[in-house]
């Protein structure tokens, strides 16, 4: 079993999926937020290569993209301090990127990049089923899973989108970019419905609180949170490791 | 259906899934209306009354006479009503956004045109409208900002990245997927997801089948060469689609060199990028070797864009089109010579085209027929020139 598998095999547990930038504020904090995290109960992790045009992200995350392209963070420091951070932590590791960043690499040596990392998996916001064909062979060919995506509107393409996809789902909230919401309305419940448990479901965009996470890990087998967190490290910049990990509890007590 | 989602390798739909169920309705939507004779004749009244098509050819004499060679005419797409080839695309989208059941419209804009063609058609059609354009082309051009508040639109300011076109761009996209049961985004270019370059061509093609109807009758042949000014690409794409098959016509866009193509200051996609994926679209953009977006730049706001329509890329690499870079100096002193030898004022976008045109037309025969594209006319610019050349004038 894969390790993207296992973090939705738990018995009835939840899983609880983390999104940091990568750089944000410097590398070196991203290595010990992933730790951190891992060890406070995070099931899986996401990390965003900053990117120049964010343009699925809301602003707490676009400011994080800046701090990452600041710090001088590129993929290859990303690459590496994963390799690192594989030497402790066991849980699926996935890499947020926009397409443009794969494609400019070589989708060649970015998915053999990966794999030699020990990243599970990659979310490509802008990576449409109809364009999903650009790198799925070359991550096949290199164990690397593509998620796919389901958001409010997707209600006449879900068939087509369950049939291709692997790993899990990522079930976006509502619509819009993401970030924070102070009240979280959705009907993506319905659409996971009818993905019928073919694949596991998480939730994201959003997922603020540890009562927004209770709520949406009822509608699915998992939630994602980022803005909540990348708001926590823009306000505590390399102090950041303990109230990271403090919200991450909280999150895991709720959902457990 | 005519499906052109792909040009060659480059185009496609490259856009958060939230989109694409708005995106398919787009396309069935465009599709049945462009075969629709009731659209396409409600169409064609806005141009001929409310824009003023046809376009002239204006034969520009003195111009052809002092420069010793082909027989110049331009392409007078500045006289259409808001001053520039703008207003084609937006009459086009916005009316099939109403067809559509659509209350509102958003728009990015960089110098300002598409923002107040946009701004002028919802007010005309009775729809919201709401436009995106970077902080520093609202410094460049406040002019227009006032313009598109005075016909009722709301005008937001794009403070993050270089503050410019793209991220008017990326702003107006995060709004879209915000809002999209009621709002159509209005691209003001032929670039973005499918159907959006297609379509925006179609709706600017209008330009190349004047342009040929208009030559044949006067001169009883094709024109040797057409040449426009290419940010995006649409007016470029509306003087060249009706000539592709004609492959006698030579068809020169010329890209923004800004302070100069071995500067860093530049926005000369196709001659210095490389292929990439961003707003929607596989083409060129100027991009770093890790694929981040260059800041580019160009004196011409309507110019300063990383990337470049999926057609231009297409007929860039199958060598239909020939693109050429002009420096800011050459378009301003373009800028100069038409207004001093014409009287007419280009749009500085414009210019650039005017600029190759000077250096191309002394090596043709007096025979060649060579026609310039005037997406735009210069008032906009005025102010900006003269600080250009150091004359600090208000707007």
């Amino acid at each position: 079993m894969n390790r993207i598998a296992q973090a939705f095999d738990q018995q009835g547990k939840k899983a609880l999926i983390a999104f940091i930038t990568g750089g944000d504020p410097n590398i070196e904090m991203t290595k010990q937020l992933i730790i951190a995290m891992a060890h406070a109960g995070v099931d899986l992790i996401e990390i965003g290569i900053p990117f120049s045009d964010p343009a699925a992200e809301g602003p707490v995350i676009e400011r994080a993209n800046i701090r990452g392209l600041a710090s001088g963070t590129t993929v290859n420091h990303l690459f590496d301090m994963v390799k690192e951070v594989r030497k402790t932590v066991q849980i699926p590791i996935l890499l947020m990127t926009y397409a443009n960043l794969i494609f400019a690499y070589g989708k060649e040596k970015f998915m053999q990049n990966c794999q030699i990392a020990g990243i599970d998996g990659l979310i490509v916001p802008d990576l449409p089923l109809e364009e999903m064909g650009e790198f799925k062979a070359t991550c096949g060919e290199y164990g690397v899973q593509q998620i796919s995506m389901l958001a409010p509107t997707s209600t006449g393409r879900i068939e087509k989108i369950v049939e291709q996809a692997e790993g899990f789902l990522y079930c976006v909230s509502s619509l819009g970019v993401t970030g924070m919401r102070s009240s979280l309305e959705t009907t993506i419940g319905d659409l996971i419905e009818k993905v019928d448990g073919k694949l596991p479901c998480a939730i994201g965009f959003g997922v603020s609180t540890p009562e927004q996470a209770k709520a949406m890990a009822q509608l699915a087998d998992g939630v994602i949170i980022g803005s909540a967190i990348v708001a926590l490290i823009e306000a505590h910049g390399e102090a950041s490791v303990a109230p990271v990990t403090a919200f991450i509890q909280a999150v895991r007590k709720e959902l457990d | 259906m005519n499906d052109e989602t792909k040009f060659g390798e480059f185009g496609g739909q490259y856009i958060p899934e939230t989109l694409m169920k708005t995106i398919e309705e787009l396309t069935a939507a465009y599709a049945h209306y462009k075969e629709d004779p009731t659209f396409q004749a409600e169409l064609k009244e806005l141009f001929d009354q409310y824009t003023g098509r046809p376009s002239l050819l204006y034969h520009a004499k003195h111009m052809s006479e002092q420069l010793g060679g082909a027989k110049i005419y331009l392409k007078r797409e500045d006289l259409n009503h808001t001053g520039s080839h703008k207003i084609n695309n937006v009459l086009g989208q916005v009316l099939l956004a109403k067809k559509m059941g659509k209350k509102r419209i958003i728009a990015e804009t960089g110098a300002g045109q598409h923002g107040v063609a946009a701004a002028t058609v919802a007010a005309l059609m009775g729809l919201e409208c709401h436009v995106f354009m970077g902080y520093e082309d609202t410094q460049r051009q406040a002019l227009n900002v006032f313009r598109m508040e005075l016909l009722g639109a709301t005008v937001t300011p794009v403070m993050s990245g270089t503050q410019t076109l793209k991220d008017a761009v990326n702003a107006s996209l995060k709004e879209w997927v915000t809002r999209l049961d009621d709002t159509h985004y209005v691209i003001g270019s032929v670039v973005g997801p499918a159907p959006f370059p297609a379509m925006v061509r179609d709706f600017q093609k209008i330009i190349s089948e004047e342009i040929k109807s208009q030559v044949l009758e006067r001169e009883g042949k094709l024109p040797h060469t057409v040449i426009a000014c290419v940010g995006g690409g649409s007016n470029a794409i509306g003087a060249f689609y009706d000539f592709l098959a004609d492959e006698s016509v030579r068809l020169i866009g010329c890209e923004a060199a800004g302070k100069g193509i071995d500067t860093a200051e530049h926005a000369a996609t196709l001659t210095t990028g490389d292929v990439g994926i961003l707003h929607g679209m596989k083409t060129y953009f100027c991009q770093d070797e890790f694929g981040q977006i260059k800041p580019v730049y160009s004196i011409s706001a309507g110019l300063d864009y990383p990337g470049i329509g999926p057609e231009h890329a297409s007929l860039f690499e199958t060598k239909r089109a020939e693109y050429v870079a002009v420096t800011d100096d050459e378009a301003v002193d373009a800028f100069y010579y038409l207004s001093r030898t014409e009287g007419i004022i280009p749009a500085i976008e414009s210019a650039h085209a005017v600029a190759h045109a000077i250096k191309m037309a002394p090596t043709m025969k007096p025979d060649d027929i060579l026609v310039i594209n005037l997406s735009g006319r210069g008032d906009k610019d005025v102010a900006a020139i003269a600080r250009y050349r150091g004359v600090d004038i208000n707007e």
